[in-house]
């Protein structure tokens, strides 16, 4: 099949998507002439007009406002937030407004946006512009939270977004951008709510997100030549989210290893472990193993970024530590 | 030309003597016990909502906020279903999930109160900007109050809805106060509508305690926004007769002051001694009005007392499409 990047795989299901529906318009800072901070949107403004693509102040409140206004008129806008940082000036936009609306409004409200948005560390852009905030938004009732780890599921998941009533927030990441995969020509959904076996295994269950997935899926390789079978697990959504495709694996291999990027302390496998526990806790051979950043800011200097975020020697020692192979 | 005919006149005073009374059933049902959470009374500000919304084509938008029974009001909401949602029962229009703060009707142009002061500045500015992707024509009236005015998202709003010419009419009502604190103590501006230099739009400032300036005003603007002009700043300067909420023991402000006001200049009484004077209305006609409204309130009330609670098993309906 015909193999492009994750970015690539971005742009095409928005231009696809905004020359078939008219009501698809996307927003943003630097979208336009720029092309994007990240070069997803790149040309999309001279194919389709600077109508479609619409160039936005450094003004991250109104944009998701704007926004939310124009989807009550039925519109589905796409706002593209940079990096994922910037989510926290517009919060009030994202919490309180556009997640809250259909259901303060007895549920008879939609708003059908989605923020693109920019995770994750590794490219030395230090302690704003790197965070890992998926669990924050997790927290909030109304909002969906996608994190495509592939250019695959970045362009089904991001298809079912835009035609999803709700907002979305659609954690994209940095290191992903220029990582190439089989991407179909047309357009095609990934059901919100549909994870997916990376890897097939027998030994321990590892469910990992976004850019994790693929360093689990590296040491899954690795280990496999140490006759170590890693299942590998991307929920691909984590709200909603595929409990039974976790569950159903842990009963399978009795051990699970979660890894994630962001913050140690209340980050999204907190909330997953405590669903193993109530699903599976009969089946566990060993307690479940979290395998996260530090709770620190992202540093800037390259081996201190590092030291931050999971590695693969860290995913590699988890995995080995619940299979009792190292204490 | 008479822009104003009799219907009009009328219809603006009928909204506003609506406005009042609902206003003081819902004051009184509190007191009551009837009305569990808050909510926060438009009193002294009737001729805003009327005149401004009264100034409006049916199928425009506006975007509301927690003091927005009035602009509901104005903007034809079902009396029933707003009380029966400040009671917080199940015929509600929100059925009992949003309250006094949250309430909209979005089929019928009232895209919502909101519950953040400046909150729905970003929602008029993308509601403007659908319609006129859409070319349907339609404006959108933000109002907000003079507390919204030192919100980011405000100025963010007003800068977009500039730079993109949207049709919005961005009113202020300036009733004095954001909660406790006097305009005077919050910003350093003798006029609010002095910030639409800072984004070369139009910006007026008016007495918005005389209903047929509000209209007037609102009417022009209406006007020149949908003509393709770009957004307004229209400030209309009011009283909050009552307290910050039906919680409020006004510590904050001088005592005999919202009396003073409503004894000078009470939207309603100025109106009706206008239309008195100029021979457009008479006491039988004002005694009509007062008694339709106050039997279509007490209907209201009626419904929402006899309408049940939300059923809490429900609870979680209605959180995603």
């Amino acid at each position: 099949m015909r193999q492009i990047s994750y970015a690539e795989a971005i742009r095409e299901c928005i231009r696809e998507e905004i020359k078939k529906d008219s009501n698809v318009f996307m927003l943003g800072e630097d979208v336009g002439l720029y092309g994007g901070a990240f070069g997803v949107s790149a040309g999309l403004a001279s194919e389709l007009g600077e109508e479609k693509i619409m160039d936005t102040p450094i003004t991250e409140p109104a944009i998701v406002g704007v926004a939310i206004g124009a989807s009550l008129l039925a519109m589905r806008p796409i706002v593209e937030m940079m990096f994922s940082d910037f989510n926290m000036l517009a919060l009030d936009q994202i919490a309180n407004q556009a997640a809250k609306i259909r259901y303060m409004f007895g549920g008879k409200a939609r708003v059908p946006i989605v923020i693109r948005t920019a995770g994750g560390a590794g490219i030395g852009m230090a302690a704003q512009h790197s965070q890992s905030i998926e669990a924050l938004l997790l927290h909030i009732p109304g909002l969906k939270v996608v994190m495509p780890s592939t250019p695959y599921d970045a362009k089904g998941l991001l298809t079912s977004s835009i035609k999803d009533d709700n907002p979305v927030i659609f954690f994209e990441h940095k290191l992903l951008y220029q990582v190439k995969g089989d991407v179909p020509r047309q357009l095609y959904k990934i059901p919100l709510g549909a994870g997916d076996i990376k890897r097939k295994g027998k030994d321990v269950t590892v469910v990992a997100t976004s850019f994790m997935v693929q360093k689990t899926l590296k040491v899954a390789d690795k280990l496999a030549g140490e006759g170590i079978s890693v299942e590998v697990i991307d929920p691909r959504t984590i709200k909603p989210l595929d409990i039974d495709l976790i569950i159903n694996s842990i009963k399978k291999t009795n051990k699970a290893v979660l890894v994630e990027e962001s913050c140690y302390t209340g980050g999204f496998t907190c909330f997953l472990s405590a669903e193993i526990m109530r699903y599976a806790f009969d089946f566990l051979d060993e307690p479940v193993l979290r395998v996260t950043g530090l709770d620190c800011p992202i540093p800037y200097e390259h081996n201190l970024e590092n030291a931050v975020i999971p590695d693969e020697a860290r995913i590699e020692a988890g995995i080995k530590e619940v299979l009792g192979l190292i204490k | 030309m008479d822009r104003h005919n009799k219907e009009l006149l009328l219809g603006l005073l009928e909204t506003m003597i609506k406005i009042r009374t609902f206003e003081g059933a819902v004051e009184k049902n509190f007191t009551l016990g009837h009305i569990y959470g808050t909510a926060h009374l438009a009193i002294g500000q009737e001729a805003v909502a009327a005149g401004a919304v009264g100034a409006l084509k049916p199928n425009d938008l506006i975007t509301s906020t927690h003091r927005g029974h009035g602009h509901c009001i104005a903007k034809g909401a079902d009396l029933n279903l707003m009380m029966a949602e400040i009671f917080g029962r199940e015929t509600g229009y929100c059925r009992g999930r949003g309250g006094s703060m949250h309430i909209a009707d979005i089929s019928g142009g009232n895209l919502g109160a909101n519950g953040i002061v400046g909150g729905s500045s970003g929602i008029a500015a993308g509601a403007a900007l659908a319609a006129k992707k859409l070319k349907t024509g339609q404006i959108v009236l933000c109002f907000f109050g003079d507390g919204a005015i030192n919100q980011g998202i405000w100025h963010e709003s007003v800068n977009m809805a500039s730079i993109w010419g949207l049709p919005v009419i961005f009113l202020c009502e300036n009733n004095q106060y954001g909660m406790g604190m006097k305009i005077s103590r919050a910003t350093n501006l003798a006029k609010l509508s002095d910030r639409a230099k800072g984004y070369n739009i139009k910006g007026a400032t008016i007495d918005g305690n005389d209903a047929l300036k509000v209209y007037d005003s609102v009417a022009e603007l209406a006007e020149q926004v949908r003509s393709g002009q770009g957004p307004v700043l229209l400030e209309c300067i009011t009283y909050r007769i009552k307290g910050h909420s039906l919680r409020d023991a006004q510590k904050y402000r001088p005592e005999g002051e919202a009396r003073k006001w409503l004894l000078q200049s009470c939207p309603i009484e100025r109106f009706k001694k206008y239309l008195l004077a100029q021979g457009k209305l008479n006491d039988q006609e004002v005694a009509e009005i007062e008694k339709r409204v106050s039997d279509k309130i007490d209907e209201a009330v009626s419904f929402a007392l006899s309408s049940p609670f939300p059923d809490t098993s429900k609870v979680t309906e209605g959180i995603y499409a």
